[in-house]
């Protein structure tokens, strides 16, 4: 099987009653990376990665994750066999130890390592005789890493991670998911916090209402999205003009003599056709992931 | 993005900031730095920089950023990749040249921006002409 993606869905669709909370999202994920998921509180992320998980049922669509499919029980189980999940709420069995939860978690896998688990234990200074509930977050985080880590799985997926963590703690975090995509785990992890994403994700999914809105690779976006301003001595051109019809526009704004671009790719031949256009000053800045998000999904329309 | 101290004994410490936000890949980012501290000296001929693993934890960056960098700087031979260990550095005397050269050139730098501060022109301003002028030169650059 020469299936580059780890995930791959066909127009999933999850209806609750009337409210669409995910719709027709064809996702593709890429093994030997890290995916940030990225999207506002209730955008879909949720209800998403547990129809991957096979723990809620598609309303319709298909999709594979690990090449099974995740819409038939049986092949759902044997992908959870390799596929490791950190959940947004990390409660664990508060009640346990460390020791008793992984002593517990473990008996549920063939595939344990015990080396594996004694490197992590140590890694994340976890007191192994601590009960969970006097575990601050980021040791349950942990911890949860932990479990989830110790079978070397070949694909992390992860809800919201540095949910309500502090710094030290997210930093921690990122760390690890860092470490463990270079030791061969593909992650998939959602977010709604940019700056995260933005530092470790080689690609981003973007998700708002239910829909995927964006999916593209940082490298790429850091190359080519970008912002130019262009001033006008004299009329500007007008909205039938020649440069408003490039590829790569996805966006154009006008005030006055001003006129501002947002552009996907080709810059630098709108640059060109500008000039002709006899723009008296020039301005071309990047475009952060941040401004890029809040124009998707920051208006409510 | 912080500093990165190599773990490894002999191997200089070296300051990689990389900006997230900025509109430039990352890995273009770790290129630019790896080369420029060659060019400058701060790397030297030998020096051994942390394998891949350890750099994108240092720095908390995806590995296949720092894979992608090493590689093209291997590519360009300003690196080799040695298989465990890490990457050694490979300073050639072209490469001490061209170091004279970018100070010579940081020097001219100086005096400009000196001139243009002088002239009461705001670091905004100075820093949108040298970004301006950067764009719309590159195509005749390349020529």
């Amino acid at each position: 099987m020469n299936n580059p993606y780890v995930i791959e869905t066909q127009e999933l669709t999850k209806r609750f009653k009337q409210f669409e909370a995910v719709r027709s999202v064809s996702l593709r994920i890429f093994g030997g990376q890290i995916t940030g998921f990225l999207g506002r509180n209730g955008a879909g992320k949720t209800t998403t990665i547990k129809m991957l998980l096979g723990i809620t049922h598609p309303t319709s669509g298909s999709g594979t994750v690990l090449g099974h499919r995740i819409d038939i029980p049986k092949e759902s189980v044997e992908m959870r066999k390799h596929v490791a999940y950190v959940g947004e709420d990390k409660q664990l069995y508060p009640y346990m130890t460390v020791e008793e939860l992984i002593r517990f978690t473990k008996s549920f896998y063939t595939d344990w390592r015990p080396d594996l688990e004694r490197q992590l234990l140590k890694r994340y200074e976890l007191p192994p005789g601590r009960k969970i509930k006097s575990l601050s977050k980021g040791m349950r985080t942990k911890l949860a890493l932990l479990v989830a880590l110790a079978r070397r799985p070949a694909l992390l997926i992860l809800d919201e991670p540095s949910e309500g963590l502090d710094p030290v703690s997210v930093e921690d975090l990122l760390q690890s998911l860092v470490r463990t995509a270079s030791e061969g785990t593909a992650v998939f992890f959602s977010s709604h916090q940019i700056e995260e994403v933005e530092r470790i994700a080689d690609r981003i999914s973007m998700i708002d209402q239910g829909k995927l809105v964006m999916d593209f690779s940082l490298d790429q976006f850091r190359m080519n999205y970008r912002r130019v301003i262009l001033g006008f001595a004299s009329q500007p051109p007008t909205a039938g003009s020649e440069l408003f019809r490039m590829a790569g526009i996805d966006h154009v704004r006008a005030d006055g003599r001003q006129i501002t671009i947002l552009s996907s790719h080709n810059a630098e031949a709108i640059l060109e056709q500008a000039r002709h256009c006899h723009a008296v000053s020039v301005d071309v800045q990047p475009i952060t992931l941040r401004e890029v998000f809040l124009e998707k999904v920051g208006a409510d329309n | 993005m912080y500093i990165c101290t190599s773990s490894v004994v002999h191997s200089p410490p070296v300051i990689i900031k990389l900006h997230p936000s900025a509109g430039q890949p990352l890995y273009l980012q770790l290129m630019q730095q790896i080369r420029h501290a060659i060019e400058t000296g701060v790397l030297q001929h030998g020096d051994l920089l942390p394998g891949i693993r350890t750099l994108a934890e240092e720095l908390v960056i995806s590995h296949n950023t720092v894979a992608k960098a090493y590689s093209e700087l291997e590519h360009e031979g300003l690196l080799e990749l040695r298989h465990g260990s890490g990457a050694f550095v490979f300073a050639t005397r072209a490469m001490k040249s061209r170091a004279e050269k970018v100070r010579s050139a940081q020097d001219r730098v100086h005096e400009l921006v000196a001139d243009l501060r002088s002239e009461r022109l705001s670091e905004e301003e100075i820093h949108r002409l040298f970004e301006a002028e950067l764009f719309y030169s590159a195509p005749v650059a390349k020529e």
